[in-house]
């Protein structure tokens, strides 16, 4: 993974230094509240109901053990000893001291980590594939991408007070798992005829209060160019994008109110003068990027490990665990093992500063010290040998991390909700966790499939709730806290908005209103079919016809 | 009275900042002032026989409007209403970069140390600095960074000046 030199540490530490200094004219009231918000927010604090809560970028979701441990670390010894991991490849601290943060900042320098930019109106992290590098179906590795862009966007002078924030995701995969088609920017890497790598460019897709699919604006931008157009596209939506109305000033609203086809324009116009220009990356920088992300020492093996297949067949536990948490490698003979953040009695995406050591120790034992953090709040061990499986899973079942939910209903995406976040209209981790209880039947919940539930506690839609196949939103009617559902949502490559299924439910009513749509589901499925399937072929009226039916 | 940073340094200020009509009305001839970009669309030619002046833009002005002006301008102000209005940032640029203005370059309105590095680095080179806040100490903020990586108005990105270092005679240099 990317190692920072002597430039990188030295403005990462001009960072902490600043925002030490500004927080101490904060404190001795040189700078006003209305001064130092922006401030604070450009280094990932914010304002939350019970304390401030405080945001450290992942880039791109790529961690060491080192690096995990620290995060350990900092929430034991400034924070509740736990940490939230988002669903932008973030962790978030829910107690931290204001007075704390600079130490906390200077902490995180020392493993190469910052919060620059994790929040404020400016280029926000990085978001990637969280099987990068290792999945089957790559066409370009998006890593040594990531970095590159990654450090355009630090500090980046001229884009620090844009309209409203800007989130970009890259993936080189077949199969999307970034969720690319909603974020300000998606950039999507791939060969042309001729084997040149470039980026098929994505603008416009977003969630929040106005979820909209992103426009493609350019089919194939040579790689060469991606600074360049980058900044045409930010420098366009700086210009041009509205700051009268906050509810209206993401990009997707510029690329909207202009049309897809005139914001192409607009920014085709700006890059043409900065094409070529000094921004335009080198061979040679894409050389020296490339030497980070070099592959790790593998052993060679034929094909599958025969001793992991013979347990996977012995043993049920470990072969649903195997079906639903590991996935394929593109070396033989190892596996990408997703660990479950989801289980009764604890918020989706939580972990204890031990659960984070114990990980870390785990990766330096059977993955080459790297974990990955994905945008569904899980962590993953990028490269264990199958034959080590076994001993890993029975390593994972006592830290509560080997839950054998990944992609079932249980995993469910969540955002901190009303527990936390002063934006909230409604609490969504005990949802959750009412949703958890009543598909506790391991055997059911298998048999129920692939689907992705997602729950979010407000219009910013961090539980990215419209790409849920079941979504859930929090909505405030007269003070009290009701449940909005919308079935049909679906990142990847053929992403959709969920639709609204009807008047929103009460609380205590949602574990009733998820199981009456998966029984819909259950009855009306062909053989093998997904739930997000089914609702595409039969549409959403008997879902909403048996939910109505029973609760009203 | 408002303290002018130029070339970071302290400096007295040779301008009148002319916000309506009215107060232009009331300067005596021969004061240097800056205008409107309206004013100066709409007046130009007895602005220009008023004697010397600057002209002053607003967030939702374009640049370009300047573009058959920048060798006569002696200097062009941006407007920052408030400093979380980043649109001046990149007027800026393409005022140096692509117009070309070689002038002085000022930020007025809400301007603060803690913006002074970044504007620096799109262009800006003089910094109306408004009452109530410290201009002498905001100087030190030119140096809260002593580098970055982007291609920015002051210098060639990070990625170019490394490899320019290790194959020397290979670097772009900035526009202006």
């Amino acid at each position: 993974m990317y190692r920072y030199d002597s430039f990188d540490k030295r403005l990462v530490d001009e960072r902490v230094a600043q925002f030490r200094d500004q927080t101490r004219r904060f404190l001795i009231g040189e700078l006003t509240e209305d001064e130092f918000r922006p401030l604070r927010l450009q280094n990932g604090l914010y304002i939350q109901r019970h304390a401030p809560m405080f945001r450290i970028s992942i880039p791109y979701g790529m961690l060491s053990s080192r690096q995990l441990r620290m995060l350990a670390r900092i929430a034991r010894v400034y924070d509740r000893g736990y940490g939230h991991f988002s669903t932008r490849q973030n962790l978030q601290l829910n107690w931290p001291r204001l007075e704390d943060v600079p130490d906390m900042l200077a902490d995180l320098a020392s493993v190469e980590m910052h919060a620059i930019q994790t929040s404020g109106n400016d280029v926000r992290n990085i978001t990637s594939d969280h099987f990068a590098g290792v999945a089957q179906d790559e066409i370009v590795d998006p890593r040594p991408y990531c970095e590159l862009i990654r450090q355009w966007a630090a500090l980046h002078p001229e884009f620090a007070y844009l309209p409203r924030k800007f989130k970009i995701a890259i993936t080189g995969a077949v199969n999307d798992r970034t969720a690319v088609w909603l974020h300000d920017v998606g950039l999507v890497l791939t060969k042309n005829d001729a084997g040149e790598i470039g980026f098929r460019v994505i603008a416009g897709g977003g969630m929040g209060r106005t979820p909209i699919i992103g426009h493609v604006i350019r089919e194939f931008l040579p790689r060469a160019e991606i600074l360049n157009y980058l900044d045409a596209i930010l420098r366009t939506y700086n210009r041009l994008g509205r700051r009268d109305n906050k509810w209206k000033a993401r990009i997707k609203i510029l690329v909207k109110e202009r049309t897809p086809e005139q914001f192409a324009r607009d920014v085709d116009d700006e890059w043409q003068h900065l094409a070529g220009g000094p921004a335009t990356v080198t061979d040679a920088e894409f050389a020296r990027l490339d030497t980070y992300f070099t592959v790790p020492p593998y052993e060679a093996f034929a094909g599958d490990d025969s001793g992991h297949k013979a347990a996977v067949a012995d043993n049920r536990g470990f072969s649903n665990w195997v079906k639903r948490n590991v996935h394929p490698h593109k070396v033989p003979g190892y596996a990408i093992v997703t660990l479950s953040l989801k289980r009764p009695g604890v918020p989706p995406g939580d972990a204890t500063s031990d659960q984070m050591d114990a990980i870390a120790d785990l990766a330096d034992r059977y993955s080459f010290s790297e974990i990955s953090a994905s945008h569904e709040q899980n962590l993953i061990l990028r490269d264990v040998r199958q034959a080590d499986l076994f001993e890993l899973w029975t390593r994972l079942k006592p830290l509560g991390l080997a839950t054998p939910n990944i992609g079932l209903l249980t995993d469910i995406v969540c955002c901190p909700g009303g527990d936390f976040c002063s934006l909230a209209n409604a609490k969504s981790i005990p949802i959750a966790e009412a949703i958890t209880r009543r598909f506790d039947d391991l055997d059911y919940l298998h048999d129920i499939g692939e689907i992705d539930l997602n729950m979010s506690g407000c219009m910013n839609a961090c539980g990215q709730h419209h790409i849920g196949h079941i979504g859930v939103l929090g909505v405030d009617k007269s003070g009290a806290e009701w449940y909005q559902v919308s079935i049909g949502g679906a990142q990847g490559n053929d992403a959709s908005l969920g639709k609204v299924i009807g008047p929103s439910f009460a609380a205590a009513d949602m574990p009733d209103v998820v199981a009456r749509l998966i029984e819909t589901y259950i009855d009306h499925r062909h053989a093998d079919e997904r739930f997000i399937d089914t609702v595409r072929r039969v549409g959403v009226e008997p879902f909403k016809e048996r939910v109505y039916a029973a609760t009203h | 009275m408002p303290q002018l940073i130029r070339d970071r340094s302290l400096v007295d200020d040779r301008y009148a900042l002319v916000r309506d009509a009215a107060s232009l009305a009331d300067l005596p001839d021969g004061v240097p002032v800056i205008v409107p970009l309206s004013f100066w669309l709409e007046w130009r030619g007895a602005l220009i026989a008023r004697g010397e002046t600057g002209v002053w833009l607003a967030p939702a002005d374009h640049p370009g409007a300047l573009a058959d002006d920048v060798e006569r301008l002696p200097v062009i102000a941006i407007d920052f209403p408030q400093f979380t209005d980043g649109r001046g940032y990149s007027h800026a640029r393409l005022l140096r970069e692509r117009y070309h203005y070689a002038g002085e370059l000022r930020a007025i309105g809400d301007v603060a140390r803690d913006q002074l590095y970044y504007l620096a680095q799109c262009g800006f080179d003089a910094f109306q600095i408004p009452d109530g806040r410290d201009a002498g100490a905001a100087l030190s903020a030119f140096a809260d960074f002593s580098d970055g990586y982007q291609s920015t108005t002051a210098r060639a990105p990070w990625f170019r000046r490394r490899q320019a270092a290790a194959t020397p005679g290979d670097v772009w240099f900035p526009c202006s």
